[in-house]
């Protein structure tokens, strides 16, 4: 490689696996000084973790990570700190109750005579953050600025106290409005002429394409590649992000097609005009039995909160949701379970399972919620159910009475499908539902759905991965930017869903 | 092999809930089977049994009960600071019931009289038993509310009950420390029948806790609020309701155990009964393997033998000759050694040697 020497990080060859999950496969990243790199890809696409591996936070199972070609072997954050990689994350970690100055330099203070030298150190801290064209008062509180200053302040810190030369940006634009970002921008720009290498972690494609020299792009833990932004078409940055083979079209588009001849007329659930402050936009959308809808769209753009507000996890503020003919009043899971409608949340840990009880009581729990406290199901009756799923859907578990934390990432995920299996829905919400689980797993459970479906039930399905939405749907609905963009029927094309995905800006 | 047999029972004995509160009521008894004469001797006088460890039943009837409601509340991941409050609010809810002319309620001439009769009581006992009880109950709906519905941390929310829970019970009673003299209410703290009656006070509670929770969901729902409410509730169940049960429940258990208590010493003392008892009652269920602020997993019997410790501790102190004011300290030292029995590395080293030999 004739500029071998310009990399300043070359990671080769990084794998990492938590239990259950493989986290990163064989993934290689390349940094230059002075360039703006983005690291895109979806959630638990491997992004974060790769960061982690780089900044001490995990260690990699295997693979190299070498610093200006010289290998390393990064023991902990402040390790990585001192070798000049500094990181600034998501949430900021400072102290809002603190002055600018106090959070910037603070571990580092100025001294005189053993005590803090203040007039040293606000003049230091104003002169850092003067470097960056931040002119404030800083013996403010952090509190009593805007989250952009309070950003630059966090960047300030990270670059002061390692004499940074590689600073990683987790996510700096998500709370921040328009002028602040080009704010951000200025600085990044500035960073990047003085030759900081910096890696820029976002969902905001918009922004990739405003200041980041190169891209890489990660998904399912394994690398997809790395490009220069100028000749990656933003259509196909979209693409690879969310993964597609035009190859394989298996027997699933034979179920497909079978089942699709199963689809009722008469909607089971509509929605006219649902929506909620800051979550979804009004939405019109009819669920049949009988049917797969597929959900796409990217990270944020109100698939989520479609999901919740079907569920009934959140009020709508104008609209009105009907099923069976019946208009809804009282949004929440438990009368949404009594109308017959189940919801396998995103978020598995946080959402779905509970993870000290068994396999058994995880399975049974949505069902008994429905029948109420007094209506106890016996010991037996519980096995039965718990080890009938288990048998159907394959669950791998040494006994239905194993607690559910101690088994794979996919088959927790088959437990909260049970779960809603065993409250016989006749809607089913699948949010994400083979979100970072392997791949046999992930075809098993795409199988169940159209299965389902085939049983005369409606089933939404979403996913951040295009490819399996359009394997699994016979309805396509297209979300972006908080809004039901578009929706497609019968066969269709992934670029033109893509094109609506990227909405306006392609 | 006989051996590997044994082990693998041995073995679900030590992951049992139950394991770690009999092992340290054990300690604690062998102790003074070593170092006290007599400890386990009963008499029999008129039929009844009588001695220490009958004593240590008795004297823990209070924290018992306390601990059965504290179990639930903790399990929802939440703890009730209340409940020695509310103990003093039964118990001058109940006296005043008993003995009103003490804050100025003129009783007819004829029934003037008896006001020192242990025959005598203004409400019928079991008005009294009923109206106090549903007092308590209302003070842990309070609870509820503040934690469940308005969302305040549990600790701080069940601190303002704690806090002015006393200066209720001295509003009730007119600032004024009643005096009991009702002979059956009397029987509820003192009374015998082969047993003290407290224990079957405390075993029925028991009972009726151990169905609602066994052998109805709302067990299997409060551990599931209290390991995860988010997903609980995205599976339907109403972690509201079930918090809002399980502090109305403590405060229930708080109320009998403020009439046991108050019969026991016969007045309403609002400034001193169950003082700290809520300490008593967490550490109860703490040994009990419940786990403080987490939640979860609990079982009701390991917190009854943990209250046992705690008086078998209390009990043996005493029988040893150590001053009372010398007794917090040793309950200090006993708090350190149930910590550190607890402790991952204690029950690794458990696992470790009762684990199957074989490999």
């Amino acid at each position: 490689m004739p500029e071998f020497y310009n990399y300043i990080i070359e990671m080769e060859g990084i794998h990492k696996s938590f239990p259950g999950v493989q986290a990163l496969e064989n993934v290689d990243f390349n940094l230059k000084k002075g360039e703006i790199h983005a690291l895109v890809g979806e959630n638990g696409a491997g992004k974060s973790t790769l960061i982690k591996a780089l900044t001490g936070v995990e260690k990699q199972d295997e693979g190299t990570i070498n610093l200006e070609g010289k290998e390393i072997n990064v023991k902990s954050p402040q390790h990585a700190q001192r070798m000049g990689i500094s990181t600034v994350y998501q949430e900021i970690n400072l102290c809002p109750n603190l002055t600018v100055a106090e959070n910037i330099l603070i571990g580092w203070e100025p001294r005189k005579w053993g005590r803090v030298d203040w007039k040293t150190m606000n003049a230091r801290a104003k002169e850092i953050l003067q470097g960056l064209d931040v002119d404030i008062d800083v013996t403010q509180t952090l509190g009593s600025y805007s989250v952009a200053i309070q950003q630059m302040a966090a960047i300030a810190r990270a670059l002061e106290i390692s004499n940074a030369r590689i600073l990683i940006l987790d996510e700096p634009t998500s709370s921040l409005d328009a002028h602040e970002t080009q704010q951000l921008f200025g600085v990044m720009r500035k960073l990047k002429s003085e030759g900081m290498a910096i890696v820029f972690i976002t969902h905001f494609i918009d922004q990739v394409y405003e200041v980041a020299d190169r891209i890489t792009v990660v998904r399912n833990g394994k690398l997809v590649g790395s490009y220069d932004t100028a000749t990656l078409p933003r259509l196909e940055l979209i693409a690879k992000m969310i993964g597609r083979s035009l190859t394989e079209y298996d027997d699933m588009t034979k179920i497909k097609l079978e089942s699709s001849k199963h689809i009722k007329g008469e909607a089971l659930l509509e929605s006219k005009g649902l929506s909620n402050e800051g979550g979804i936009e009004p939405f019109d959308l009819e669920l049949h039995s009988g049917e797969v809808v597929g959900f796409a769209g990217l990270l944020g753009s109100g698939r989520t909160e479609i999901a919740g507000l079907l569920f009934g996890i959140e009020k709508p503020d104008s609209g009105t949701l009907t099923v069976a003919g019946k208009e809804v009043k009282n949004f929440s899971p438990l009368a949404s379970i009594t109308r017959g409608i189940g919801l396998c949340p995103e978020d598995r840990k946080a959402a779905g399972v509970v993870d000290d009880l068994t396999v058994r009581e995880n399975i049974i729990l949505a069902m008994q919620a429905n029948r109420g406290w007094f209506k106890y199901l016996s010991t037996q009756q519980q096995y039965e159910i718990a080890n009938k799923f288990i048998e159907l859907l394959n669950i791998s578990t040494p006994s239905a009475d194993q607690p559910v934390k101690n088994l794979s990432g996919g088959n927790q995920q088959k437990v909260i499908l049970a779960r809603w299996l065993a409250t016989n829905p006749q809607v089913l919400i699948l949010d994400e539902p083979t979100r970072g689980i392997d791949v046999g797993a992930k075809a098993e459970i795409q199988k169940l759905v159209l299965s389902l479906a085939e049983e005369g039930k409606a089933c939404v399905f979403i996913s951040s991965e295009l490819e399996e939405v359009i394997r699994c749907s016979h309805r396509i609905a297209v979300l972006s930017n908080r809004k039901k963009v578009a929706e497609y029927s019968g066969e269709v094309d992934e670029k033109v869903i893509m094109q609506s995905m990227a909405g306006s800006g392609s | 092999m006989k051996k590997s047999k044994s082990s693998f029972t041995w073995r679900r004995i030590t992951e049992s809930k139950l394991f770690f509160p009999f092992l340290a009521l054990a300690f604690i008894l062998l102790f003074d089977l070593v170092f006290i004469p007599n400890f386990f001797a009963v008499q029999t006088r008129e039929g009844n049994l009588y001695g220490s460890v009958i004593d240590i039943m008795r004297n823990a009837s209070t924290v018992m009960l306390l601990a059965i409601g504290m179990t639930l509340v903790i399990a929802t991941g939440g703890v009730d600071l209340s409940v020695g409050a509310i103990m003093a609010i039964a118990a001058s809810v109940a006296a005043v019931m008993m003995n009103p002319v003490i804050i100025g309620v003129e009783l007819p001439p004829d029934l003037m009289k008896f006001i020192n009769d242990p025959s005598f009581t203004y409400s019928p006992l079991w008005e009294v038993i009923l109206v106090t009880l549903i007092v308590a109950i209302i003070c842990g709906l309070w609870n509820g509310v503040l934690v469940a519905y308005v969302r305040i941390q549990p600790m701080v929310a069940t601190l303002i009950l704690m806090i002015a829970g006393r200066g209720i019970a001295q509003l009730i009673t007119n600032g004024v420390r009643i005096q009991i003299f009702y002979g059956p209410y009397a029987f509820l703290g003192q009374g015998w029948i082969v047993l003290p009656f407290s224990l079957y006070i405390v075993a029925i509670v028991f009972a009726i806790a151990w169905i609602l929770t066994r052998k109805t969901a709302i067990g299997l729902f409060l551990e599931s609020v209290g390991i995860n409410f988010r997903s609980s509730f995205y599976s339907g169940i109403d972690e509201k309701k079930i918090k809002l049960l399980a502090y109305a429940f403590c405060g229930l258990c708080a109320g009998i155990a403020g009439l046991v208590a108050s019969s026991n010493i016969k007045t309403s003392d609002a400034n001193n009964i169950g003082l700290t008892l809520e300490l008593d009652a967490i550490l109860a269920v703490v040994i009990g393997g419940t786990l403080l602020g987490a939640g979860g997993r609990f079982s009701l019997l390991a917190s009854i033998i943990g209250a046992m410790v705690i008086q078998a501790i209390t009990t043996s102190m005493y029988a040893l000759g150590v001053p009372a004011f010398a007794l917090q300290a040793i309950k200090g030292v006993v708090v350190i050694f149930v910590i550190l029995l607890y402790s991952e590395q204690v029950r690794g080293f458990v696992r470790r040697i009762s684990a199957p030999r074989e490999v």
